[in-house]
């Protein structure tokens, strides 16, 4: 199957503000130090790695939020690094992304429907009122929804919001950064399994960031481990699990509780890396 | 052994409002962790807030006991109360990046209620953080009371907060999922601080959370809350090996589970939450009947 | 919806009526000034100085708040004030807001080097004591109206701008914004869609305020001689001349102290009443 991104040699360094001398430019810290990787059409990829370790500073990258500072990326072919902004208006549609913080993605002062009609409208992909509905419909939430407000919502609720509005414009590409680490189990549950059939019905690719590598097994084809702005390690999602090559990974997978009573667990030392 | 926390048939309500707690009874051991769970909004919160007496505004107790170490909260003034659950309890609270007064240093943040409220002298004190600090396996203790909460990172924060929980020696802490902020090795790292903590100093912990897998790993026992009803409760073990409420069974089956990745991750069936709304109504009513 | 937030619009809904009555009375009095205004307000008549109000002994009917050193009618010259500070209050404070927020909206929302052309001029701006600023401005601009409300708006703009931009800074951080800009919507148009609804409500009880500021300044420009010509009725030029007979006329300043102080207060509160009101949350 063919790759819808294509990232070589992947370099992002971020003005350090706290560390800003009084003149002069602040100093720069390298967030990413030179990422390689694919992410092949139609399937979900999973990116974990601790907090801090450059999961979301990536994932803008990859949707253009933030401007690659060396290396390249390619979505479809199309070399998108240093597009600037008019050149990349187009490019938007395809390029969409959910929000981990479901409550300040969603700005406090529009409607559902308004928060899901406007950039269909500006993709000219409809935002009539019916098609709102169908789109909310989509995810489950009747179209009363459309009237109320963010914080009238549950976190689900909210978080469902967040997928019907990247959905509605038919996108190539979704990032979902942590969805759902600020829902509870059922929720969670609720929103990756309705994830799970969008993505297969629309052959959505989607990069799925998390650190939750439970979640990353069930929903992923195959698995980039970051630790400290490089890949550890990389590979189908099986594989990486049944035998994992970097003790990081085993680490991680290790620190996962599971459900079951493991009276040995508490005392295994976490392999600090 | 007698009970470090007892809470007997409690009902907490907004005023003139709906019911958040509905007839809840726990208790806890002391050198016990009795966890918490249910969904989002359930009322775990609630309970602990209820514990500290430290309930929002608008929201009462409207029957129910709850006895700190046989004595009997309710009965007491709010002063000698605020004093009484101060001396013996103390909270870890959810969210590291919140719970600390960003313009202060971590030391006195520790060393307030000890001060305070159970009138310390400062030398002391300061000693007695040190010493925690070191316990939480922080490596600089001096140079971290010294700094603000801004220079340190999430998984130091929520240390920083244990040992503060742990400063005045309390007999039960409520922990209100204290790892939910953080990633899976700090997790780990800071549910294995608590746990010793704990059964060094015997401390009975009500440990709040909807994470299943924290429950199996931390606790002794468990309450299983739904719209503020315990639906189920009892020694974890036995809760994991057989579960007996439906809603246990399906927040089992909502856990994602990396050994076992397509019979997890279930959402909760309509049919449970209707036999679980029916319960709940059952119980509003049985209310009405017993106050008339 | 939680007790809380009820409890808390209601005293919401106490700020807004309770100083928006005050002001529409006001800005009633003001519009109507030549018809319910029992006097001419220049009127002197020496034979009338310094009558009491009319529940004090020694009143003559028809003053009902008294007259000044030169018979002039307290109330008509009260009701006619209104008139020149609430055209101050207006005007002054919405330019200063539109220049202010303006400013700062930019400067908060593209950061960079707007941000610092604009952060630094507010800093120079705001070196200078305002009071202070605003006589000397006036003083090179002449006296008058004009000049009193170019005054206020050249040197209040900052006040908007200081506060608007820490909002719209934080603003630009948020993930609605991020995701506006992921839905396809330029940087202008998340500026207008996204950042000012969030802030506006900030920029309305800030205008509020200003209004306020803008009467007291226009008071203190008039107090010391510098706002319009000395017989024209404001309230700071009656507050200067009823500073001399507060022992054995003290109506003369009183009468026009409680206006504006009960005016100001309005503005602030009503600012505030405002905001809530806005804020979707609580409604
Ligand atoms: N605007 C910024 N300026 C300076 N440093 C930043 C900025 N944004 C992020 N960083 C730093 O970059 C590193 C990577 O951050 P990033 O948010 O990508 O991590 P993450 O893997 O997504 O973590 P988390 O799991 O906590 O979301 C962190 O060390 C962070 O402190
Ligand atoms: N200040 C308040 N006023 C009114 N209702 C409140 C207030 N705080 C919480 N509630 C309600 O009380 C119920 C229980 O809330 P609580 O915070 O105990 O839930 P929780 O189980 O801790 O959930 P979470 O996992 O989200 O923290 C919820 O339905 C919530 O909407
Ligand atoms: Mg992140
Ligand atoms: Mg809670």
């Amino acid at each position: 199957m063919a790759d819808l991104f294509e990232v070589t040699d992947l370099h992002l360094s971020l003005p350090d503000m706290t560390a800003k001398p009084l003149i002069g430019a602040a100093p720069r810290i390298e967030i990413l130090k030179g990422l390689s990787f694919t992410l092949p059409e139609g399937k979900v990829t999973g990116i974990v790695g601790e907090s801090g370790s450059g999961k979301s500073t990536l994932g803008r990258a990859l949707v253009r939020l933030l401007e690659p500072t060396g290396g390249s990326i390619r979505f479809a072919g199309q070399d998108i690094t240093h597009l600037p902004e008019p050149a990349l208006a187009p490019l938007r549609r395809d390029l969409q992304m959910i929000f981990q913080d479901p409550m300040s993605s969603l700005n406090p002062r529009h409607t559902v429907g308004r928060i899901v009609a406007m950039p269909m409208k500006r993709f000219g992909r409809g935002g009539s009122r019916a098609e709102v509905a169908a789109a909310l419909e989509r995810v489950g939430l009747p179209a009363g929804f459309a009237a109320r407000y963010p914080h009238e919502l549950s976190g689900g609720q909210r978080q469902r919001v967040g997928i019907a509005r990247a959905i509605a414009l038919s996108p190539r590409f979704i990032l979902a950064d942590e969805i759902v680490s600020g829902l509870d189990v059922s929720s969670q549950a609720q929103v990756l399994t309705l994830l799970e059939r969008l993505a297969a019905e629309m052959g959505l690719t989607i990069a799925f960031i998390s650190h939750d590598l439970s979640v990353i097994r069930r929903l992923c084809a195959q698995v980039i481990v970051l630790q400290h702005g490089r890949i550890v390690e990389a590979g189908p999602c099986e594989r990486l699990f049944d035998a994992p090559r970097s003790d990081y990974t085993r680490a991680l997978i290790d620190a996962i509780p599971l459900p079951e009573i493991d009276p040995g667990w508490l005392g295994r030392e976490v392999v600090q890396t | 052994m007698t009970a470090c926390l007892e809470i007997l048939g409690l009902d907490a309500a907004i005023r003139r409002g709906p019911r958040l707690l509905r007839n809840v009874s726990l208790s806890v051991a002391p050198g016990e962790v009795r966890a918490l769970v249910g969904e989002s909004g359930a009322g775990k919160s609630m309970i602990g807030k209820a514990v500290l007496g430290v309930l929002p505004r608008g929201i009462e107790v409207t029957s129910g006991d709850i006895l700190l170490e046989g004595q009997n909260l309710g009965a007491l003034s709010p002063g000698l109360r605020r004093r009484t659950v101060g001396a013996a309890a103390a909270l870890i609270p959810q969210d590291p990046l919140t719970a600390l007064n960003p313009s202060r240093r971590i030391g006195p943040q520790i060393t307030d209620k000890l001060v305070h409220l159970l009138g310390w002298i400062r030398a002391r004190a300061d000693a007695r953080a040190r010493e925690l600090l070191d316990e939480v396996r922080i490596r600089a203790p001096e140079r971290v009371m010294a700094s603000y909460p801004h220079e340190l990172s999430g998984g130091m924060r929520q240390r920083v907060l244990i040992a503060a929980a742990f400063a005045s020696e309390p007999r039960l802490i409520v922990a209100d999922e204290p790892t939910t902020a953080l990633d899976v090795t700090v997790q780990k790292q800071i549910l294995r601080l608590i746990a010793e903590l704990q059964a060094r100093h015997n401390t009975a912990v009500l440990f709040v959370t909807h994470d299943l897998g924290v429950v199996a790993k931390v606790s002794q026992s468990v309450s299983v809350l739904f719209a503020g009803k315990v639906v189920e409760a009892g020694p974890t073990e036995a809760l994991f090996r057989a579960p007996a409420h439906p809603y246990t069974r399906a927040l089992m089956a909502a856990t994602p589970r990396y050994t076992d990745p397509f019979a997890s991750l279930q959402p909760v069936p309509e049919a449970v939450l209707a036999g679980l709304r029916a319960e709940v109504a059952a119980e509003d009513a049985a209310r009405e009947a017993r106050n008339g | 919806m939680s007790a809380d937030t009820r409890a808390q619009r209601r005293r919401a809904g106490v700020r807004l009526w309770l100083p928006g009555l005050w002001l529409g009375l006001l800005c009633l009095a003001a519009l109507a000034a030549p018809w319910i205004a029992p006097h001419d307000p220049l009127a002197q008549d020496l034979m009338l100085e310094r009558l009491p109000p009319a529940w004090v002994g020694g009143a003559e009917p028809g003053y009902w708040l008294g007259t000044d050193s030169l018979g002039r009618d307290v109330l008509s010259r009260i009701v006619w004030g209104a008139r020149i500070a609430l055209v101050v209050a207006l005007i002054a404070a919405s330019a200063a807001c539109l220049l202010g927020s303006a400013l700062g909206l930019v400067a908060g929302y593209f950061g960079g080097w707007p941000d610092r052309v604009v952060s630094r001029l507010v800093d120079v701006w705001m070196a200078f004591p305002p009071v202070l600023f605003a006589i000397l401005l006036v003083a090179v601009l002449g006296a008058g109206l004009h000049s009193v409300i170019l005054a206020i708006a050249i040197i209040d703009w900052t006040r908007f701008a200081r506060v608007i931009r820490a909002e719209a800074m934080v603003q630009a951080r948020m993930d609605y914004v991020h995701s506006a800009r992921i839905g396809g919507a330029g940087r202008i148009g998340t500026l207008l869609t996204e950042v000012l609804p969030n802030v506006l409500p900030s920029v309305i009880a800030l205008l509020a305020l200003e209004m306020g500021v803008a009467v007291i300044v226009e008071a203190i420009l008039s107090f010391v001689n510098l706002s319009i010509s000395t017989d024209d009725p404001t309230w700071g030029s009656m507050i200067a001349e009823g500073r001399a007979s507060i022992h054995f006329a003290w109506w003369v300043l009183v009468f026009p102290l409680v206006a504006l102080f009960l005016t100001v207060l309005s503005f602030s509160q009503f600012g505030e009443g405002l905001k809530d009101r806005f804020d979707p949350v609580l409604r």
